[in-house]
């Protein structure tokens, strides 16, 4: 047998409305007041970077670089801040696609973890450059956070583009 | 062959390092002149009303947990809320009955010093609703908006002293800036020895009393309110008290670390302060005296 991409069943065609939606919905998540709370993820780089390693064609920089903003705004955060992170995080993710496709889940989660760190990093050096204080430590646990919930999310935004097992018993091959 | 072009399907747009430079440069670009500049508040408020109903809906669940806590508040705790409350309006009562003769005082004592008279200041009262997520700032948001009458650069105080100033206002709600926040300033009194300085937020819950002389008139324990010299802030509001003085002889000024006097960290419900009477104007710069040969730019402006 041929190798794949680890997830062994040939899928639909991803429709955009949907890579749109959640990432909709994700923004909607990161707008919840949280406060200051440790280890919340940035669910909008986590779904923006699942797209850009599914799709690299079709959801890329642009995408990373318009939720970006509304994400700055909606957290009140400076403008520019979270879609510098988001183009850097989107850019990384569509290089990296062609070899995060072959790996499992868990291990998908491994790569994608550096990816999420980095898009913190960013947002750190360039607020400490513009003089805000450091928020502390406990602020990259949310990368970690985001990297476990990955796998649960590589089913649950790939449940659309599954199609029932075909079962023909006189198919030839 | 002419216009032999690549099958569709490997059309990917503009290289993507040369998106990625434009995108990168044209993030930098908003970073520097929002975080420095502020040109970008017009793009915000126009972007934010395309947030608004998203974000509306995201803090529904926060008012939700919110009131449902309030809901299941015991009753104990609101008997000795409410038996502390009596107890304050009863010392606050005789206080207030002294306020209306003292106003009526003040005014004739103003009037008699020809004095402008102070205008009465409107307020509002809002409530936190959540504090910002932004993890590199100390900021909250207020249920009240532009529409209520807010606008940016109010002071906000609670029932102890002040907490903050009014950054930006949306039409629904507002942003406030805590005094805590890194760097945010306010010009202070100390009470003890009438000393003025300015007061900095330094970023992890307190605050620093800056450009003080190592050998300034300072004790722990002092009170520090507002001086009002800045016009935003009226004189005489509780800011801090002063938690320790460390002096240095190696540096030239001393570190004086205070502590917050209202609960700034704390939510509640707030009062938004209307703006203090417009500051008098500059005094007129003296004429140069004649006969000392005047010098420089100005001195020229003056003779012509």
């Amino acid at each position: 047998m041929q190798p794949t991409h680890s997830s062994r069943r040939i899928l639909l065609p991803v429709r955009m409305w949907f890579v749109y939606t959640t990432l909709g919905l994700a923004l909607f998540l990161n707008y919840v007041p949280t406060g200051h709370l440790p280890g919340v993820p940035d669910v909008v780089a986590l779904v923006l970077a699942f797209w850009c390693v599914r799709e690299p064609v079709k959801i890329g920089i642009g995408a990373g670089f318009l939720f970006g903003l509304l994400t700055d705004i909606g957290v009140g955060a400076a403008l520019g801040q979270h879609a510098l992170a988001y183009v850097l995080l989107a850019y990384a993710a569509n290089e990296l696609s062609r070899r995060v496709l072959w790996f499992t889940p868990v291990e998908q989660a491994l790569h994608v973890l550096p990816l999420l760190f980095m898009s913190q990093v960013v947002m750190v050096v360039v607020r400490l450059l513009a003089g805000a204080e450091f928020p502390g430590w406990w602020m990259f646990f949310g990368s970690f956070v985001g990297a476990l919930l990955w796998i649960p999310l590589h089913y649950v935004l790939l449940l659309p583009q599954y199609q029932p097992v075909e079962r023909d018993e006189n198919r030839p091959i | 062959m002419a216009g032999h072009s690549p099958p569709p399907f490997f059309k990917r747009g503009p290289a993507p390092l040369a998106k990625l430079v434009f995108f990168v440069t044209v993030s930098l670009a908003m970073l520097v002149s929002d975080l420095n500049m502020r040109y970008l508040d017009g793009f915000r408020q126009g972007l934010s009303v395309l947030a608004y109903p998203l974000q509306m809906a995201a803090a529904s669940p926060a008012d939700f947990v919110r009131n449902a806590s309030d809901y299941f508040a015991s009753l104990v705790r609101l008997q000795i809320e409410n038996k502390d409350l009596k107890a304050r309006q009863l010392k606050g009562a005789e206080r207030l009955l002294r306020l209306d003769q003292l106003e009526q005082e003040n005014r004739h004592l103003r009037a008699l010093l020809e004095a402008r008279e102070k205008q009465s200041v409107k307020s509002v009262v809002a409530e936190i609703m959540y504090t910002a997520k932004d993890p590199f700032s100390r900021k909250v948001i207020l249920d009240k908006g532009a529409q209520a009458g807010i606008e940016a650069g109010q002071a906000v105080v609670d029932d102890i002293g002040v907490i903050g100033q009014i950054t930006r206002v949306f039409p629904m709600q507002s942003e406030l800036t805590l005094l805590t926040d890194k760097d945010q300033a306010i010009p202070v009194m100390i009470v003890r020895s009438g000393m003025r300085a300015v007061l900095f937020g330094s970023g992890n819950g307190l605050m620093e009393l800056r450009y003080l002389a190592a050998n300034a008139d300072v004790q722990a324990g002092d009170r520090v309110v507002t001086s009002g010299l800045d016009g935003v802030f009226l004189a005489g509001l509780p800011v801090a008290t002063v938690a320790r003085v460390e002096r240095d002889q190696a540096q030239a000024f001393a570190r004086i670390p205070c502590l917050p006097a209202a609960g700034v960290e704390r939510f509640s419900h707030v009062l938004v302060l209307g703006h203090q009477e417009t500051l008098m104007s500059r005094p007129v710069e003296p004429e140069p005296v004649a006969g000392k040969p005047a010098k420089g730019r100005k001195a020229r402006a003056a003779k012509e």
